[in-house]
């Protein structure tokens, strides 16, 4: 399992630095959103994977056998935060594609 | 420290987030009421930062190091977020209140109105920076600057306009790929230390083992690089510039802090990894140190070759945290106290710059053009027109002007008689005078900081006296801007502010002192956090 989750980061985080750095804005908003995947199954490994662990704390109950639930909630915050900022660059993309009336990065195609 | 003067810890959060939450359901047509909470809001937030600064002030001598930090949710530390007020944090909360005022005063004349929302994204944006200014943990930091930054996103698009929104597509992009890079070392961080409490992690970091060690070295070395882009290092900070110089002139007013906020998070994590023992702050140091040369060569080279006033503005924000960063890099009391004296100086210089470039600026055809697209864009031109016209004209517009140029002048390039030059002869002295020790070598880090920083100062003054010539004397256009006495009087105010700091310079330089003296006994600051006493909860936790 942590051999398919470290794949699944490496290959997300890659096509997203990929994706970012091409001129197109649709490019760019396509890999933000594939690097915020990879780094929320990021924070979700750093507490340790475990499978059918609940993350309550129950009187008695052996730590262990437990998931730790912080990063659980760091990803839900950064979720809604990713969320919230993808959708405001998806109205930046679309004002400056209105603008400019091209769908590059900087306003202007390289001239040919 | 009891009761309700307590509760003032986290009224810098709350008043600007109240003040938002209230104007959101108002109309947008009813701007004066608008304007009346937002400015309100900033000036209860100036009483209590100034309550709160003397509150710090005066902690020592009050009761213990504990009354300075608030539990939210009345949660222990480690488990809960704590706010934290020392002598640093005060300083900054003063400082962005005191800047919130003249840059929100000087969008009252017009730029409040074209386009909606700008009041309450600027309490939004003053909530995210005091907060981030108090946190003590490091997850409610990526919080408070995602606040912060999503204010700012809105804020940098006011206006409109195709420069602005260029612009701002870069910054966003920037942000979004800083705020993953944030992500990834605060998860580093708990993962290896297992906590996300910044005193709590100083308690971890000596004793942790060797093999968790450099995950966590790693985590936070990538969120030193977050701060590094936030306050604008080179080579991360091609984006800064034209992002300041594109925004609307009291938003690039209030931006002045935002660069500043990166180096306050550096400071306080140099403070809180300095009682660990080991090579990792020298390390920083270092890194901080080339970077901060670089910075500020390449700012001194940007402000040489700047063309139009609002991009030298841009670069000499640069050269101001490329100082910070070098001063924090070669180390030393004396002269890091002239650093925090020169961040105070140069944010209410640049802000006062960046305000006065769109009066100067407006006579000539670039700003009118620029003001033209954006109302065009915005629309309705013609109804903004009439309350446009209300309110007093300045006499003597020009004089004026030119008079606050020269001021911004001297101040950026760190002449008598004003404040820029004692904090720069602070950090001088500090350096390479009577601070640096007399037992002790002056090191070659030292004479080569103290060289560019004289350099950037003379580069400053070229660059200002170059463009004071063509802007005042030979100028083509001739033609005098319109210039209402609200846009002047938040300049004035700012510059009058810097000659309060060089007149006080030594009440000032003693707090700084102080400050710089907490900083390097981060002991005080994490027993402060632990010993933290829960309402209702009276003996101190042993």
């Amino acid at each position: 399992m942590e051999l398919v989750l470290s794949i699944g980061i490496g290959v997300m985080t890659g096509s997203g630095v990929w994706l970012i750095l091409r001129p197109r804005t649709y490019q760019v908003i396509v890999g933000l959103a594939l690097l915020s995947y990879a780094v929320n199954l990021f924070i979700f490994g750093v507490g340790g994977l475990k499978v059918n662990a609940p993350p309550l704390l129950g009187t008695g109950a052996d730590v262990s056998t437990l998931a730790d639930p912080v990063p659980q909630s760091l990803v839900l915050t950064a979720i809604v935060i990713g969320f919230a900022t993808t959708a405001l660059f998806l109205v930046v993309l679309l004002a400056s594609r209105g603008l400019t009336g091209t769908d590059h990065v900087d306003g202007k195609e390289r001239p040919k | 420290m009891t009761g309700l003067s307590h509760h003032l810890i986290v009224a810098p959060i709350l008043v600007p987030f109240a003040a938002a939450a209230i104007m959101l359901f108002i109309d947008e047509r009813n701007r004066v009421t608008k304007a009346m909470i937002s400015l309100g809001a900033t000036v209860v937030m100036l009483t209590v930062a100034l309550l709160l600064l003397h509150m710090a002030n005066g902690m020592e001598n009050a009761d213990g190091n504990a009354g300075g930090v608030y539990l939210l949710g009345n949660w222990p530390a480690p488990f809960g977020i704590v706010l934290v007020l020392d002598r640093l944090s005060a300083m900054m909360l003063m400082l962005t209140a005191t800047l919130s005022i003249p840059a929100l005063a000087f969008s009252l004349a017009r730029w409040h109105n074209s386009g909606p929302h700008f009041h309450t994204l600027f309490q939004l944006l003053l909530m995210g920076l005091n907060g981030a200014f108090l946190t003590g943990d490091l997850f409610n930091l990526f919080v408070f600057f995602e606040v912060m930054l999503a204010a700012s996103y809105g804020l940098l698009l006011h206006g409109s306009g195709q420069l602005r929104v260029k612009a701002g597509l870069h910054y966003l992009v920037i942000n979004l790929a800083s705020a993953l890079l944030f992500l990834i070392g605060v998860s580093l961080v708990y993962g290896t230390a297992g906590t996300l409490n910044m005193a709590d992690l100083a308690l971890r970091l000596p004793d942790l083992a060797p093999d968790r060690r450099v995950f966590l070295e790693a985590g936070l070395a990538v969120l030193g690089v977050v701060f590094l882009i936030k306050a604008g290092v080179w080579p991360l900070n091609f984006w800064l510039p034209t992002a300041y110089s594109a925004a609307a002139a009291p938003v690039a007013g209030i931006f002045a802090i935002l660069s500043k906020l990166g180096v306050y998070v550096l400071m306080r994590l140099i403070m809180l990894t300095s009682g660990d023992g080991t090579a990792l702050t020298e390390v920083a140091q270092t890194v901080l140190l080339f970077g901060g040369l670089a910075t500020i060569t390449f700012g001194a080279i940007g402000v040489l070759a700047s063309q139009a006033l609002g991009r030298l503005a841009g670069y000499s924000v640069l050269v101001s945290t490329g100082t910070l960063l070098t001063i924090i890099g070669v180390g030393g009391e004396t002269s890091a106290s002239g650093a925090l004296f020169y961040m105070v100086s140069s944010t209410l210089t640049i802000a006062a710059f960046f305000l006065l470039i769109e009066l100067i600026e407006r006579g000539q055809d670039a700003g009118a053009s620029v003001l033209a697209v954006s109302m065009e864009v915005y629309g309705d031109a013609d109804e903004d027109d009439a309350d446009d016209e209300i309110g007093v004209t300045m006499p003597g517009t020009m004089a004026v002007l030119a008079f606050c140029f020269s001021a911004c002048a001297i101040l950026l390039s760190g002449l008598p008689p004003l404040s820029g030059f004692v904090a720069k002869f602070a950090i001088l002295s500090g350096m390479i005078g009577s601070g640096a020790g007399s037992d002790t070598a002056i090191s070659t880090s030292a004479w080569v900081s103290a060289t560019l920083l004289i350099l950037s100062g003379l580069c400053a003054l070229i660059a200002m006296t170059r463009s004071g010539i063509r802007t005042f004397w030979a100028s083509i256009e001739g033609t005098v801007p319109r210039v209402l006495v609200i846009e002047v009087a938040p300049v004035l105010m700012l510059l009058t502010l810097t000659l309060v700091l060089t007149i006080g310079a030594g009440p000032v330089m003693r707090y700084m002192q102080e400050t710089t003296a907490t900083l390097s006994e981060p002991r005080n600051y994490i027993n402060a956090v632990f010993e933290a006493r829960r309402v209702g909860q009276e003996a101190a936790r042993p």
